[in-house]
Formats: structure tokens, sequence, C-alpha cells
């Protein structure tokens, strides 16, 4: 028993030292900033230079007293879900046809294609899309260009546009964790159900869908907490429409110079969106089996 | 009746035959093995008849029905696949039940033929346990279970024993033989070893580069193989060659020996047919050869001869490989009717 004891503690202390590099890093690179933002959401005032400052609880008072920011908050969570699903929707076919349908170098190429997004800086891409959906822009011209009659295609400042931009930018994590997922699927296990008598929807819902859940979610957890909290998107190609919960956060940063406020409304997305996911975590489990 | 039979089927790879003009009939309720070395064609030839494979000409029958346009799902087929491919995402039972959902069996129905199935490979009590959870032999049962709940019209079996070791693989060859004689289902499977081959099946092809060179019963195949390929393939074979003079055949060194009804020049003698003495025997088809190795074996031992620069084998009974000198000039011999006519290639 004191043998083990004893043992028990050298892997303890190794485990500790092998892990120390890691939780340094968490510690720094997390941590600290989040502890930062925990203390700037409870105080009055930026504390830097010799403004006055005290304890308080104004700044989450704010949320409940105006039901704007609730509000606010709800329209983001279903961009969220709304650009989710798109992502989910468009991603998981191409997952499906680059892990199994093609083989070889072509693949490579739509696997550059797939990331190129991943490369380009994403107020680049941003404006680029503006330039494409806006009235007289590229779409309109393309459109135009086949219709028989005059339309006028303006998609900017719209919804649309904010869903559009954000689904090209989240796109390559469902596709590559579906990617993933779907490529430790045995090409056999889809012959045999085949071999079964089943037809390729019951093979997709009974066969792949549980097989790859586990993927699916993540990819779609990657999208929908940073699309929540979105706010250049909605900035740029919202324009007047494109007030949500991301940019009132960053309006306090960056406009109002109201730190505090802008802490808090970020520590409440926080919780609901870890709410949102403990909440959904038994749903989607049992989806998987 | 539910007889397989395909018709001139060729399928081929950019420029490499898989499959050239290939015909042959799957005798109803009969086990049929499909035996060759690798890239001879068999799974190809497995694969076209369950669907998979789209053959480039020709056309394949089940039950008299041409099949070769309509969709696996709907050929009403079973087949084992080489590792399973059982669903990890559901239980044994779930699996057997797989292809009964998919056909609206009534779930009381199902259940019951579930139980029978997994009774009949005698896994009665495992049917909640997952995947991951069984042996290999058990996965085996369960993959076979599978694809006869159904009640298929023709079993199809890709090397189904090849993931499992040796002494495994011959109790689940006598446990395939009993499953296929109890549901009388009519069975195709492929293997590369001729052993299992020669065991299981009522009937064999043997294939090469895409064609079929040889089809009969096991025994028959085995006893006279006919070419040179087919008796090398088919266990161990003494290839001799001669030629033709005065109706008999002269081998290398002058020796003559009895000429094959069919006026073949080539013969092949099983290396058990090949009978190995200090003193020259009293039958005419002996040779002087050289003893280069004596293999003691138990019960049986092998010798490895050499003869005009051919290297020969020959298996004999203790008693008779207990006299042998270790090595040295010895003779061999073979009775006449144990000589088969060999076609050269």
């Amino acid at each position: 028993m004191a043998e083990a004891g004893h043992l028990a503690r050298t892997d303890r202390l190794r485990a500790a030292g092998l892990l120390a590099p890691a939780y340094l890093w968490l510690t720094v690179a997390v941590f600290l900033p989040l502890s930062a933002m925990a203390f700037f959401s409870i105080i009055t005032d930026v504390p830097f230079g010799d403004t006055e400052w005290r304890v308080t609880a104004e700044n989450y008072a704010a949320f409940l007293e105006s039901p704007t920011y609730a509000r606010l908050l709800w329209k983001s969570v279903l961009l969220g879900v709304k650009v989710t699903a798109l992502c989910v929707l468009i991603g998981f076919p191409c997952a499906w046809v680059l892990a199994k349908m093609i083989r070889g170098r072509s693949r490579e190429a739509l696997f550059l294609l797939v990331i190129l997004p991943f490369w380009s800086n994403s107020l680049v891409r941003i404006f680029s899309w503006a330039i494409v959906l806006r009235g007289n822009g590229v779409l309109d011209k393309a459109v135009n260009a086949v219709w028989p009659w005059n339309v006028e295609v303006n998609l900017l400042f719209s919804e649309w546009a904010i869903v559009i931009g954000l689904v090209h930018s989240y796109l390559p994590y469902v596709i590559l964790t579906a990617y993933l997922a779907l490529q430790a699927i045995d090409d056999s296990l889809i012959e045999a159900a085949r071999s079964l008598g089943a037809k390729w929807w019951t093979i997709l819902w009974r066969v792949v869908l549980p097989l790859s859940s586990s993927g699916l979610i993540a990819g779609a957890v990657l999208v929908f907490v940073p699309v929540v909290g979105s706010f250049m998107e909605p900035r740029i190609l919202g324009g007047r429409m494109g007030t949500y919960y991301g940019t009132v956060i960053e309006d306090q940063f960056v406009a109002v110079f109201n730190w505090p406020l802008g802490a808090a409304l970020s520590f409440i997305l926080l919780a609901v969106v870890l709410a949102i996911l403990a909440v959904s975590a038994p749903v989607l489990r049992k989806a998987r089996t | 009746m539910s007889e397989v039979r395909v018709e001139n089927l060729s399928k081929s790879y950019g420029s490499a035959c898989a499959l050239d003009a290939v015909s042959l009939r799957f005798p109803d309720g009969g086990f049929f093995g499909l035996l060759g070395p690798s890239g001879s064609g068999k799974t190809t030839l497995l694969r076209a008849i369950a669907g998979f494979v789209e053959p480039d000409a020709g056309q394949v029958l089940i039950c008299d029905r041409p099949v070769v346009d309509v969709p696996v799902e709907a050929r009403e087929i079973g087949m084992v696949f080489q590792n399973y491919a059982l669903f990890p995402n559901m239980s044994v039972s779930e699996n057997v039940a797989f292809g009964l959902r998919v056909r609206r069996v009534p779930t009381v129905e199902a259940k019951a033929r579930v139980a029978e199935v997994l009774e009949l490979v005698q896994l009665g009590p495992l049917g909640d346990r997952r995947p991951h959870e069984l042996s290999g032999g058990q996965r085996q049962r369960v993959a076979m279970a599978r694809a006869i709940v159904t009640r298929p019209s023709v079993l199809l079996l890709d090397e189904p024993l090849s993931a499992l070791d040796k002494a495994l693989r011959v109790d689940m060859q006598i446990e395939l033989k009993r499953i296929q004689r109890e549901v009388g289902i009519t069975t195709i499977f492929v293997t590369h070893d001729q052993e299992e081959a020669l065991t299981l099946s009522d009937r064999i092809g043997i294939l090469k580069g895409g064609r079929l060179i040889r089809e009969g019963r096991p025994e028959e195949v085995y006893s006279d193989p006919g070419d040179v390929f087919t008796a090398r393939f088919l266990g161990e074979a003494n290839v001799l060659e001669g030629r033709a003079v005065d109706g008999a055949l002269e081998l290398a060194g002058g020796t003559r020996v009895a000429r094959p009804a069919d006026g073949a020049t080539m013969i092949a003698v099983r290396p058990e047919h090949l009978s190995v003495s200090r003193d020259r025997p009293e039958i005419a088809s002996a040779l002087r050869a050289d003893l280069r190795q004596r293999i003691f074996a138990g019960a049986m031992g092998t010798c490895v001869l050499h003869w005009e620069g051919q290297q020969l084998k020959a298996v004999a009974r203790h008693e008779e490989f207990a006299d042998l000198p270790e090595s040295g000039p010895v003779w061999i011999s073979w009775c006449d009717r144990h000589a088969r006519g060999l076609r050269a290639e």
C-alpha cells in the first residue's frame, strides 16, 4: 500500500510538472484577462488615471432595467441559431462529398478552397461581401445579365447580408469537423446497410448521422458561440439593421468608453451561452446514441 | 429456386481487366467457393453479384431475374463483409433487426425472427451487447445472423474468416457450414485460402487474371486439376514435363513413363502420391532423385527432392519416412492412375 501511495505521489508530481506549461498558458491567456474583465464589470468607472471608482452591481442591473439588452441578446441568439443551422445544412453535404465521393488530388484542391476563407483577413472578406451584395453591385449586375427583365437586387444592410457573411466565415469549421467524423465511418458500413435493403435516407438517418453526430455537434458549437457575440459582420453588412448584442458590447468599449457596462454585458452573454449549451447537452447526447 | 447465374460478365478498371467474360452457375442451395490469388477478380465477381460493382458487359441473374440494372438495396441479398461491418451505434439485436425494420416487418414478428436467428448462430443471450463488446468469432456470427434474417435469395461472404486466428477459423468453418445447411441458402464465398475453400464448398471456381479457369466439385478439381495453375494453386503438385515418344512420355533424363489418356505432355503428381524408397520399386514410373531434406512433422514427414534441376516434394507416412537416409540418392515412384495430364496455360 505504502509503495502504491509513493508511486501515485511521484506520478502526480510528474503529471503536475508536465501540465504546468499548459496551466501557465491558461492563466496568462485566459484567466488573467477574464479576471480583469470580471473586475471591470463590478466597478463604476475605469480605474485609469485619477478617476474615482467603487464596487457596484449597477452594470448588471442595467441589463435588467432596460428591455433593449434582452431583446438584442435574443436577436443575437436567433442569428446564431440561423447561421449554425445553415452552416450544418450546407457543410454536412460538402463534407460528405469530400470524405466519401472524391479521391486523390481533386480532394486536396477542394480542401484548399474550403480553408481559403481562413487565410484572408476578415475585414477584407466582409467588405468584399458588401461590394457583392449592394445595389448595382456584383450580384445585382450578374442577375440582371441573365434575367430577362430588370430587377433590383440589393441585399446589403439586411439580415440576409449578415447571415451570408457569417455563414461564409464559419462554414469551414463545420465542414472540417464533419469531414473528420465522416472519414471515420467505414465505407463497408454503408455497403452493409445497402445490402440489407436500406435506401439512402435510411442510411443517412440510422447509420451516418448517429456515427457522425459528435463531429457535427462540435462544429455547431464552434459556429454558434462566436456568432452570438459577433459584431463586425452585423455592423458592416447590416448597417442600420445591424444592431445586435455584440455591436452593443463593442460600442461600450470603443465608442461610449463605458468599459464596466461592456464587461458586464459580456459576462451575461457568456452565462447565457453556457446555459444554452448546458440545456441542449442532454438532447444532443441523446441524439448521438 | 434461388439459383444464381452470371453470363459473360466483364469489368475493367482502366486498362486492368478484373473480369473477363466470366460465365458461371451457382446451384440452388449450394455452397460455392470462389478461389484465386489476389487480383484474380474473385472479389470483383462477388461485388458484381451484390451490385456494388457495375459490370461493363454481361448479365447477373438471381432466381432467373436479371439484376444488372437493379440497385444493391433491391436485390434481396445477404452479405457478410470481411471486417463484418456491424453498426457500432446499435446493439446486436438492433444490428440483426436492421434489415427487418427497413422492410417494415411488424415489431412482434421482427423480435421473434431476431431471437430465432440469434439462437441459430448460438448468440441467444448476447442480444443487448454492443459490437465492440464481442469477440471476433461472435462478431462473425452476428454478421451471419444479420445477413440471413431477411431470408435473402443468396448469401455472399467476402473472405468471411480471414480476420480470425487459425484455431477459431477452423471452428467457424464448421459453424458456417452448419448454419448454411440449416438455412439451405445459396451461398457464394470468396477466399484466397485453398484449404478453407476445399473444406466449405460443394463446388469451387478458380479464377486467375479475371478469367474462370476451372469449376467443379472440390475433390474433382483437386484430384484432376486440368492445368498447371490449378494444380499448383490448389494444394501442392509436382509438375513433370516430357515429350511424347511412341505412346509413352519421355521425361528429362530419358525415363519413359505411361502417358495420360488425354495425350498431355505434362503430368502432375501430388506429394502424397509420390513414394520415396531406398531400393528401386517394381513400378515402371520410377525416377532416380536426390533427397535433399527430410522434415519430420509427426504422423507425416516431408521429403524435399531434386530431380533434373527441379525441386520435388513428397509426403510420406511415418514408417516409410523413418526408413529413408538423411540425404542422398533415392528412388521416387507413383502409380500411373495418380499422374494427371495437365494443359499448359
